[in-house]
C-alpha cells in the first residue's frame, strides 16, 4: 500500500457518488478551504458527477491568493535592492501585488529564487554570506511548522543575512468570517486534511456548536473527497452537527504535538489582512519577541512602501468566499485568464479560478 | 501549498531533535527531509512531506482499515445489484397478465 493509488480507485469512487446520491434528498452546500482539494474535486469530475444532489464551492484555500498586495509588493521592492535575495515558493512568485509579480521582477534583474523548503532558503543564505536573504513565508497551519523550523535553524547557526517575510494565515478564523457573513451559503465544511494534520481537529469543536455547522476532516484523493461528502451529506441529513474524521490514516484529534510545540515557539497569533477579505482577527501568525531579527519587516522597515491604489476588476473576494463560481464571473476565460490573469485565484496553481480553467472541458462534458 | 506527499522513511540521517533529517522515498525516488515535527518515525513507516519536512506519520493500519470496509461495502453493493438483476426477470414474470 503506498497510501495514493488505493484511493483512487474508480469502482469505488462510483460506489461512493451513488451513495451520496442515495443519500441526500435536497442538493446541499458544501465548502472546502483547501486549494489542493478544490482542484482535485474538479480534476476527477467529482463536482460535475455530484452537481444535482450536492452544490460543492469553494473557499479561501489558497494561501497565496489572500496574502495582501502590501505584502507582495514589498518583497517586490526588497528583490529589486542591491545584495538582497529574495526566495519563496513557486506559487508566490507567480502571485501579483499591485502591478506585477517576483517573477517579473526577476525578468527586469531582481534577485528572486524559487526554493521548494524554507530550510532551502536558509541554505541559500549560509553559501552566500554576502547577501541578505529574504524568505517570503506563506501557508497555512500545515507550513508554518517548516518556516518555524527554519527560523530555529538560522538561529541556531547564528545567520545574520537572513529573515521572513511572514504572511501565515490561520484557516479556522477565516471559516469563522464566512459563517458570520450576512451572505453566506455554506451548510458545511470540508476541513482542510493537512491543516488538521498539524493542528488536530478539537479546536473545530468550538465552531461546529456555535454555528450548528458539521465539519468533515477531508483528505485528498477522491476516494477521501468522496468520503468526506458522504459524512457532510449524513450529517446533514440526520440534523447533526460534529466534527467527523474521514482522514484519519494521517490525522488525530489532537493533531501532530512536536509541530504544534515548532510553531509556538517561533509564532504567535495576530490579526492578519487578507486579500479579498479585509482584517481577520486572530487570522495570522506573527515573529515572537525572540525572533525579532529575523523579521523582514523590521530589518527593513526603512523601504516600507505605501500601497498603490490600482483600480481592479477583479471579483476574487466573491470567488474566495464562495459567493459565485469562477466561470460566473464576467472576465473569466476571457479578459481573464492564466497567461493575462486579472488576480491570484487565476494565476496561482492552486487558485480555484486556475482549477476552473483548467479543468474546464470536464465541466462541459 | 497543503500539499503533502506520502513517503517511505529508508534511511536516518540526523537524529538531533532541532537537524532531523531522514531519507526518504517516493516511488523509487530518494530525497532528504527535514524530521524534526515526527522525530519518532522509524525505517519502512511512511510520512506526509510537505515543503519538505515531514509533518505527520501515516497510520497505516488505520489507511488497511478503511481501505478493506470501502472495498467490502463495495463487494456488498456488487452482490445487491447481481441479486436484484437476477430477480427482476422473475418479477417482471409476474407481472405478467
Amino acid at each position: 500500500m503506498k497510501f495514493v493509488d488505493e484511493f483512487r480507485e474508480p469502482e469505488l469512487a462510483l460506489r461512493l457518488v451513488a451513495q451520496i446520491r442515495e443519500t441526500a434528498t435536497r442538493r446541499w452546500v458544501l465548502m472546502d478551504v483547501c486549494g489542493g482539494q478544490t482542484h482535485s474535486l474538479l480534476r476527477y469530475g467529482i463536482e460535475v458527477a455530484l452537481e444535482d444532489c450536492v452544490e460543492l464551492i469553494h473557499g479561501p484555500g489558497c494561501p497565496v491568493c489572500v496574502t495582501s498586495c502590501e505584502s507582495i509588493d514589498f518583497a517586490l521592492q526588497l528583490a529589486m535592492q542591491p545584495h538582497v535575495i529574495v526566495a519563496s515558493f513557486g506559487d508566490m512568485l507567480r502571485v501579483p501585488g499591485s502591478r506585477e509579480s517576483l517573477l517579473d521582477v526577476r525578468a527586469r534583474g531582481g534577485r528572486v529564487q524559487m526554493v521548494y523548503s524554507p530550510m532551502d532558503a536558509v541554505e541559500l543564505a549560509r553559501n552566500h554570506p554576502d547577501c541578505q536573504v529574504v524568505f517570503f513565508a506563506v501557508g497555512f497551519e500545515t507550513t508554518a511548522p517548516a518556516t518555524a523550523l527554519a527560523a530555529l535553524h538560522a538561529e541556531q547557526l547564528g545567520l545574520d543575512n537572513f529573515s521572513m517575510l511572514v504572511t501565515h494565515v490561520r484557516v479556522l478564523p477565516a471559516m469563522e468570517a464566512l459563517l458570520l457573513s450576512p451572505v453566506n451559503r455554506v451548510q458545511a465544511f470540508l476541513a482542510a486534511g493537512h491543516v488538521c494534520a498539524v493542528t488536530g481537529f478539537a479546536e473545530y469543536d468550538v465552531l461546529v456548536d456555535r454555528f450548528r455547522v458539521p465539519v468533515v476532516v477531508t483528505g485528498f484523493e477522491p476516494i477521501d473527497l468522496l468520503q468526506g461528502i458522504l459524512g457532510a451529506v449524513q450529517q446533514l441529513e440526520a440534523g447533526g452537527h460534529c466534527v467527523s474524521n474521514c482522514y484519519a490514516r494521517s490525522v488525530s484529534r489532537e493533531g501532530n504535538i512536536n509541530a504544534q510545540k515548532t510553531v509556538e515557539t517561533v509564532y504567535e497569533v495576530a490579526d492578519r489582512d487578507w486579500r479579498g477579505f479585509g482584517s481577520i482577527r486572530n487570522g495570522g501568525l506573527i515573529l515572537r519577541d525572540r525572533f525579532e531579527r529575523f523579521d523582514s519587516e523590521k530589518r527593513f522597515a526603512t523601504n516600507q512602501m505605501n500601497p498603490i491604489s490600482v483600480v481592479n476588476t477583479c471579483l476574487s473576494s466573491e470567488v474566495l468566499s464562495g459567493q459565485i463560481k469562477p466561470p460566473q464571473c464576467p472576465y473569466f476565460g476571457n479578459a481573464c485568464t492564466p497567461d493575462s490573469p486579472l488576480g491570484a485565484p487565476m494565476v496561482s496553481s492552486e487558485g480555484a479560478c486556475a482549477a476552473y480553467f483548467r479543468y474546464q472541458w470536464l465541466q462541459s462534458k | 501549498m497543503c500539499l503533502g506527499v506520502p513517503g517511505r522513511v529508508s534511511a536516518w540521517l540526523d537524529r538531533d531533535p532541532l537537524f532531523a533529517r531522514a531519507n526518504i522515498e517516493f516511488d523509487g525516488i530518494q530525497r532528504e527531509c527535514h524530521m524534526a515535527c515526527v522525530p519518532e518515525a522509524e525505517i519502512g513507516d511512511y510520512v506526509i512531506i510537505h515543503a519538505g519536512v515531514a509533518i505527520c506519520l501515516v497510520d497505516q493500519a488505520e489507511a488497511r482499515r478503511v481501505f478493506d470496509e470501502l472495498n467490502r461495502l463495495n463487494l456488498l453493493a456488487e452482490l445487491e445489484t447481481d441479486v436484484v438483476t437476477e430477480a427482476t426477470p422473475i418479477e417482471s414474470k409476474r407481472d405478467e397478465p
